[in-house]
């Protein structure tokens, strides 16, 4: 009996929690132009969770809010790594980033990853 | 057991406590990104002063105030001069009072907003644009066609947008001095006062006056009127980026006095006396409003804003024997809700909004008193989809004590076939109750008799106004011998489900009454932008605009408009690189104004048609530093004026005396200079 009143307090103490958790993200995803800022966008957008998504040319950040309870940060990443755009910690395979249209074969340096 | 629970119990809580410093550390790093965004280099490229949107669904013309310097005189009414999409128009020979349209239709039909708080509607209709001088402008939206229902029902042909500057961003110290040889002088200062890093404080202040009497063409009237006008604007702004919040409060107050009529009249002397045909037109206003507007600081997305504002027009005036007196009291209010669906490609808003107006009016020997409540909750859903698509999709339901309870939709499209291109189609209703006298107060500058055809309405007895307006527009970037330039192509329709038609066809009556049969205005627009070296634009336009309605004397296209209208405007700056400043401005407008219809009158009793006329203005701006500027132009270069502007001005107090029917300008070729000093922050 007990363990199920524990069990109740767990869970309503998790529903509390899950109601809803924005977080605002910032992070590095490698891009050239136009195009490449509408392929980022649009494949985070397509997230379930994501409210929000800015990839600005310049600083090459990605500026995003989210809800975590539906999505993870991960998540995020790997769906752009997925697309050949490396993220300040997802990086994209080799097959996929030499597939990348033209205009968006952004410069690779590949030290960046051997560090880690 | 009972450990294991408060253990749980503990590690839970400390889990959110932990979760809680997470969050507080993620603001830190929050607020350290927005700081360190300050250092990012900014390259700018020199905006464009008139811009149209390739993302936006609606078609808005986006005009920055150094735009507005291009018409150095004097108030908005002038300053879209330089702009194809609005047709400036003197309203009559008296008052040298210039009166804008949209797509065919006049001033009532266009919404006209400062800050988005509707004003210039009622008792300000006629002389509402004399009310803002240029110098106070930040920024004007235009949007041809329906416009959002988020700002009313208004709206048929178009809503402008006036964005006053803002205590913030403003200098500490302005003045601007400006004189023509027609006597006319004004005078602009601007102050502001910073009163803790939160709030804000400026007052413009505004005066203008003629005392020189001008009767060029010699028929004993003056060519434009002896006028004196104060006017100031205090403003305060609360700024708070952190919380969210950011607030307004505004006091306008105005006193404008004008005399014209024959060159001697004096008005103590001759008030409502047959012998010197004059006119007096005092006008009070003031008008406060307040606005609070807060953006969720985690969620920018999500916001709110709340307006409310209250304004007291008083018009007193009487043209030679004829009175005309307007009181009109103006409250209105709103509120807004922004935000998503999803995510922010998917935009909502929705809100709520009030107005009441209460109208006391004096019409020679009739009184009208009148009191207009309305109540409307809108919502808008607009969806961005990056450069390929776009729509605004709103709907509004109003409650009114004399439009009724009625449904308005509008629908805004944009589509992108291919780069640096956009296809824009729109459509929906609008409607509004026809102040006929305040809309149409050229009338009083004549002797014809008012006629209203009641048909037991509730405005005037007349029943209110109804139109559908749909519109496309295609816009195209291209460049041409490696410089940038744009083309544009509009069209739009306007049909009258309900109008109160104004008929001037008899000369001797002026006839409201309500529309039986067809009224509708078509307007086509091209226009060609380019740059053809460095800072050197050139924009050419032509239009042309078929305005027609069933008159009871049978179907006519609308007197004294143009059918036809052409445009070419060339600016250029002198700037040399190793100054910052830009050192010699130059600019230039020449129109083509196309054949009018003339309606039948004393002197041409068959009724005709005016010839084509051109009128060519330029302007040429010295600038000594980031302090000092001077500048001078003409405006009418080419001193075309309409032969006789005022019919029968021999004999006034005669039926014939009509100075409506204007289709050229009494004044002629006008030289100004003036200068604009300014202290930086």
């Amino acid at each position: 009996m007990k363990n199920i009143v524990v069990l109740l307090l767990f869970l309503s103490l998790n529903l509390f929690a899950q109601k809803k958790q924005i977080i605002r993200d910032s992070f590095n995803v490698k891009g050239v132009c136009i195009m490449c800022k509408n392929r980022i966008e649009k494949s985070v957008f397509k997230l379930k969770g994501v409210k929000y998504a800015n990839w600005n040319i310049i600083s090459q950040n990605l500026s995003i809010i989210f809800d975590s309870n539906k999505i993870s940060l991960d998540r995020i990443h790997k769906e752009i790594a997925v697309l050949g755009h490396d993220t300040s910690i997802k990086r994209a395979l080799d097959e996929v980033y030499h597939n990348l249209p033209d205009c968006c074969l952004y410069e690779r340096n590949n030290k960046d990853y051997l560090d880690r | 057991m009972n450990k294991k629970i408060l253990f749980i119990v503990v590690v839970l809580i400390f889990s959110k406590i932990n979760a809680i410093q997470d969050f507080d550390a993620q603001k830190e790093i929050i607020q350290l990104d927005s700081l360190r965004r300050l250092d990012e280099v900014i390259i700018s490229t020199r905006k464009k002063t008139i811009s149209k949107s390739y993302l936006q669904s609606q078609n808005i013309i986006n005009i920055s105030s150094e735009e507005l310097l291009k018409a150095a005189c004097c108030n908005i009414s002038e300053s879209f001069d330089t702009n194809p999409s609005i047709d400036v128009n003197f309203s009559d020979g008296l008052t040298g009072n210039k009166q804008i349209s949209m797509l065919g239709l006049k001033s009532p039909y266009i919404l006209i907003t400062q800050e988005n708080i509707p004003s210039l509607r009622g008792g300000s209709q006629t002389f509402g644009l004399t009310y803002i001088p240029g110098t106070w402008v930040e920024s004007m939206q235009v949007t041809k066609g329906m416009g959002t229902v988020i700002n009313g029902y208004q709206s048929m042909a178009g809503h402008i947008n006036v964005e006053l500057k803002k205590p913030l961003n403003v200098d500490p110290f302005f003045l601007n001095i400006y004189r023509n040889v027609d006597g006319k002088n004004e005078l602009n200062f601007h102050f502001k006062k910073k009163v803790n890093k939160r709030l804000y404080s400026s007052l413009f202040l505004h005066g203008n006056n003629r005392i020189k009497k001008i009767d060029k063409n010699s028929d004993n009237f003056l060519d434009v009127p002896l006028t004196n006008q104060v006017n100031f604007i205090n403003r305060w702004q609360y700024i708070d980026l952190k919380n969210g919040w950011i607030s307004f409060l505004n006091i306008h107050g105005l006193t404008d006095e004008k005399i014209l009529g024959n060159i001697n009249y004096i008005p103590d002397r001759d008030f409502k006396s047959n012998k010197v045909w004059g006119s007096q037109i005092k006008t009070n206003r003031v008008e406060v409003s307040f606005k609070l507007g807060y953006v969720f600081p985690d969620t920018f997305y999500n916001s709110f804003g709340f307006q409310i504002s209250k304004s007291i027009h008083d018009q007193k005036s009487n043209y030679g024997l004829r009175v005309y007196d307007i009181n009109h009291e103006s409250n209105y209010g709103s509120f807004i809700y922004n935000s998503i669906i999803s995510n922010t490609m998917n935009k909502f808003k929705v809100g709520i909004d009030f107005s009441y107006d209460n109208y006391r009016e004096n019409v020679d020997v009739f009184s009208f008193i009148r009191d207009d409540k309305s109540i409307g909750a809108f919502f808008e859903y607009s969806l961005d989809y990056f450069e390929k698509l776009s729509l605004t999709a709103g709907i509004r339901l109003d409650k009114h004590n004399r439009l009724n309870t009625f449904i308005t939709p509008r629908f805004h499209f944009r589509y992108s076939l291919w780069n640096n291109s956009s296809i824009k189609a729109s459509i929906g209703t609008g409607r509004k109750a026809a102040n006929i006298f305040a809309e149409n107060q050229n009338l009083f500058g004549t002797n014809r008799l008012i006629q209203i055809q009641k048909n037991g309405g509730s405005i005037y007895d007349l029943k209110p106004e109804i139109a559908v307006n749909y519109g496309f527009s295609f816009l195209q970037g291209f460049s041409a011998f490696n410089r940038q330039g744009s083309f544009s192509i509009d069209y739009y329709k306007t049909k009258f489900i309900n109008q109160v038609v104004v008929d001037w066809e008899n000369p001797q009556s002026i006839v409201f009454y309500n529309l039986n049969g067809e009224s509708f205005s078509k307007s086509l627009l091209f226009e060609i932008d380019y740059s053809p070296f460095n800072n050197f634009d050139i924009k050419l336009a032509l239009k042309e605009q078929i305005i027609e309605t069933d008159y009871q004397s049978g179907k006519l296209q609308k007197p004294l408009t143009p059918k036809n209208r052409f445009f070419v405007s060339i600016s250029y700056l002198d700037y040399k690189k190793n100054t910052d400043v830009d050192n010699w401005k130059f600019n230039s407008t020449l129109q083509g104004i196309g054949k009018q219809r003339i309606p039948v009158n004393y002197n041409q009793p068959n009724g005709s048609f005016s010839r084509e006329y051109f009128l060519l203005n330029f302007q040429l701006t010295k600038v000594f530093s980031d302090k000092l500027e001077v500048y001078s132009g003409v405006e009418n270069f080419g001193n075309y004026t309409q032969f006789n502007p005022i019919i029968a001005s021999n004999q006034p107090f005669s039926r014939n005396f009509d100075s409506s029917i204007i289709y050229a300008p009494v004044n002629g070729r006008m030289i100004y200079a003036g200068l604009r000093f300014n202290l930086t922050n």
